[in-house]
């Protein structure tokens, strides 16, 4: 059977130009980068120039640089160590409504450890806009965290807008560059596809992993401004500059310098391969299966991310029903989820809870091709079709679905019980 | 979710968010692929004897069921459905509906006493945290049953699933804390959790914590 992998945003392959530069650090290069040794000196400079090759391609210093285990762990460490460095400044954090959870739960953690937080709304396209960023910060706010790219429906956000607006504000309140609120931004899906330059983009603290550019899993980075004050979250030997304790694992933090050196070198290339394709399966779908709805902008978003709700089908069955036919994609239905809540993102663009179960994700990559995008298109509608003679829903096309529906609901397709969540109303008043 | 396939067939499932993982049996597969049962056409006048619906579309579930009863035997010659769920609610309904309708149909008494364990044992098993997908056959048939009983005159069969009252201050039920339980709440502070709630009566406590061992007994024990 054919084997078709459209879960990029989930996780990629390794690189085996990445597996060979890892090579070495499994077997005779093993040292300890903190002996003093000729072995472990080796493995030392090997991490070093790792970080400069990240350094570069990111577009500072190597001291600006701090391995991690991850993603997730980049982004507690920028949040948390933020927060806690500058607690006497005040303890407000600005964030959004559509990020990734290792952003959301730390903010979250925060929140009860007495910080507070306002999350911004995105619009109905998935997008943020920097006027609602700026109108959300206060004296007190000491760190913002609004992602470059979104993981579920792959909007890219006006990030170099809302470093700008940020900047501006501080300005404005005669705060320096090293002065709080500071922006990070989890780059996690963006690096493979956009501009990664922290000097251009103006951000102050920046999160990408390995996972996701086809490099090992368990490394990531953090790209921190010279001169902000970072709290470790892990402590120990004191490896990292003090931030991030623990012996360095030598061959994925190659592996990653490796992988991010491929990935910044085939970036164009590789958009302009994948955005047609893209589009020809979004084209595809529209055309051939009634009742589909694209989720997050049309062209404001990553050139490998398709997230489209079937109507009147769940999620995790039309996943089950793809992999019998070797396809693997992603949803953001409740079944998937570890809470049994759908996907918040697809939530914060208005949608009923019946669309968030019904959305599916395909996320193409370097494996993809234009005979992969014909198998999905011709193996879809029959696997639509079929659960949806199972399904006793017939959604109306407008969104507001039937008479249950309409009862179940409040404002903006939310649930009762959520009426009064307390989130930002956009600068421009206009219902997002 | 990322679902992919191993060699020797099986769907394994890896949810993204728990790594927890599991493996669907091959029955279960079968029922999920080839559903037992399924009304495929809308019931026509006169078809069935009775039919009861549950759950939303919101919620991510929802199931329609139709049945026919044979008034002299009291048992149940025919039952189809329809639904918007999951793998594995698609999977127990159709293996329910077997279970209800083989050897010329169960007694109606009978068939109400089939649990969400029974119809999983027959299914070689679902992960814990899908039970939950698997009780809404069972909630449909019952609203089915009981319309039967009032269309047929038989008041005193009628089930009778009154909630009570455990909260009084945030007006919370038995049933709604059961309904936590189902979705995966383990504890006061996660059923409070589902149930959007913070802590209300504090009489109430030991009496939810009850009912919360009650619930899990019943579904996980």
């Amino acid at each position: 059977m054919r084997t078709v992998y459209l879960d990029h945003a989930a996780t990629t392959p390794t690189d085996p130009r990445v597996v060979a530069a890892m090579q070495p650090y499994f077997g005779e290069e093993f040292g300890n980068p903190s002996a003093l040794y000729a072995l472990g000196r080796r493995s030392k400079d090997a991490i070093d120039l790792a970080r400069g090759g990240v350094a570069a391609v990111l577009g500072c210093g190597s001291d600006e640089i701090t391995f991690t285990s991850g993603g997730t762990e980049s982004d507690n460490l920028a949040i948390q160590g933020v927060a806690r460095a500058y607690e006497s400044k005040g303890k407000h954090l600005v964030t959004t409504n559509i990020e990734h959870h290792a952003v959301q739960n730390t903010v979250k953690a925060l929140e009860k450890q007495g910080w507070s937080a306002t999350y911004v709304r995105a619009d109905g396209d998935g997008l943020i806009d920097p006027r609602d960023i700026a109108a959300a910060l206060t004296p007190e706010t000491t760190l913002v965290s609004v992602m470059y790219a979104n993981n579920e429906i792959g909007t890219v956000l006006p990030t170099r807008e809302i470093a700008k607006a940020v900047r501006d504000w501080k300005k404005e309140k005669n705060r320096g560059l090293l002065d709080p609120p500071f922006l990070h931004t989890d780059a996690c899906q963006a690096v493979g596809y956009c501009e990664v330059d922290v000097r251009k983009l103006g951000v102050d603290l920046l999160t990408a992993n390995g996972s996701k550019i086809y490099g090992p899993k368990g490394v990531g980075i953090l790209y921190h401004r010279r001169g902000i004050r970072i709290e470790p979250v892990i402590f120990g030997g004191g490896q990292e500059s003090r931030l991030r304790s623990g012996t360095e694992n030598t061959a994925a933090i190659v592996g990653l310098a490796k992988a991010l050196e491929i990935a910044a070198a085939e970036r164009e290339a590789e958009s302009s391969r994948l955005t047609p394709l893209r589009d020809k399966l979004t084209a595809g779908i529209m055309g051939r299966i009634p009742k589909v709805v694209i989720n997050g902008h049309l062209v404001k978003r990553l050139p490998n991310n398709v997230n489209v709700s079937i109507l009147d089908i769940e999620g995790e069955a039309a996943l089950l029903y793809l992999d019998a036919r070797g396809i693997s994609a992603a949803t953001g239905s409740a079944c998937d989820s570890a809470s049994l809540d759908p996907s918040h993102v697809i939530l914060a663009l208005g949608r009923p809870y019946e669309y968030a179960h019904a959305s599916v994700r395909f996320t193409l990559g370097r494996s993809t091709t234009e005979e992969d995008i014909d198998y999905v298109l011709d193996v879809l509608p029959e696997i639509v079709a079929k659960l949806r003679s199972i399904s006793p829903v017939n959604l109306q096309f407008d969104g507001r679905g039937d008479q249950t529906i309409r009862k179940a609901f409040v404002d903006l397709g939310r649930p009762h019980w959520e009426s009064n969540r307390s989130e930002s109303r956009t600068a421009s008043g206009r219902i997002p | 979710m990322e679902a992919h396939t191993k060699t020797d067939g099986q769907a394994e499932v890896i949810n993204q968010h728990t790594g927890e993982r599991w493996v669907y049996s091959d029955i279960v597969k079968d029922h999920f692929f080839h559903p037992r049962n399924l009304l495929l056409e809308g019931a026509k006048e006169g078809e069935f004897d009775a039919e009861g619906m549950v759950g939303s579309p919101a919620c991510g579930d929802v199931m329609y069921m139709w049945i026919k009863v044979n008034r002299e035997s009291d048992r149940i010659t025919d039952l189809k459905w329809k639904t918007f769920g999951c793998g594995s609610a698609i999977a127990s309904t159709s293996m329910f509906s077997m279970m209800v309708t083989e050897n010329g149909g169960m007694k109606i008494d009978d068939a109400l006493k089939i649990r969400p364990q029974d119809v999983m044992v027959r299914l070689g098993g679902l992960p814990n945290r899908k039970i939950h997908c698997s009780v809404l056959a069972d909630k449909a048939f019952r609203k089915a049953v009981n319309e039967y009983f009032r269309a047929t005159a038989q008041y005193e069969r009628v089930i009778i699933e009154g909630a009570k009252i455990i909260d009084q201050r945030l007006n919370i039920t038995d049933k709604d804390i059961e309904e936590a339980v189902l979705e995966g709440a383990q504890t006061i502070e996660e059923v409070q959790q589902k149930l959007k709630v913070g802590v209300g009566d504090p009489d109430a406590l030991p009496e939810i914590e009850q009912l919360i061992r009650f619930y899990k007994e019943k579904y996980y024990g």
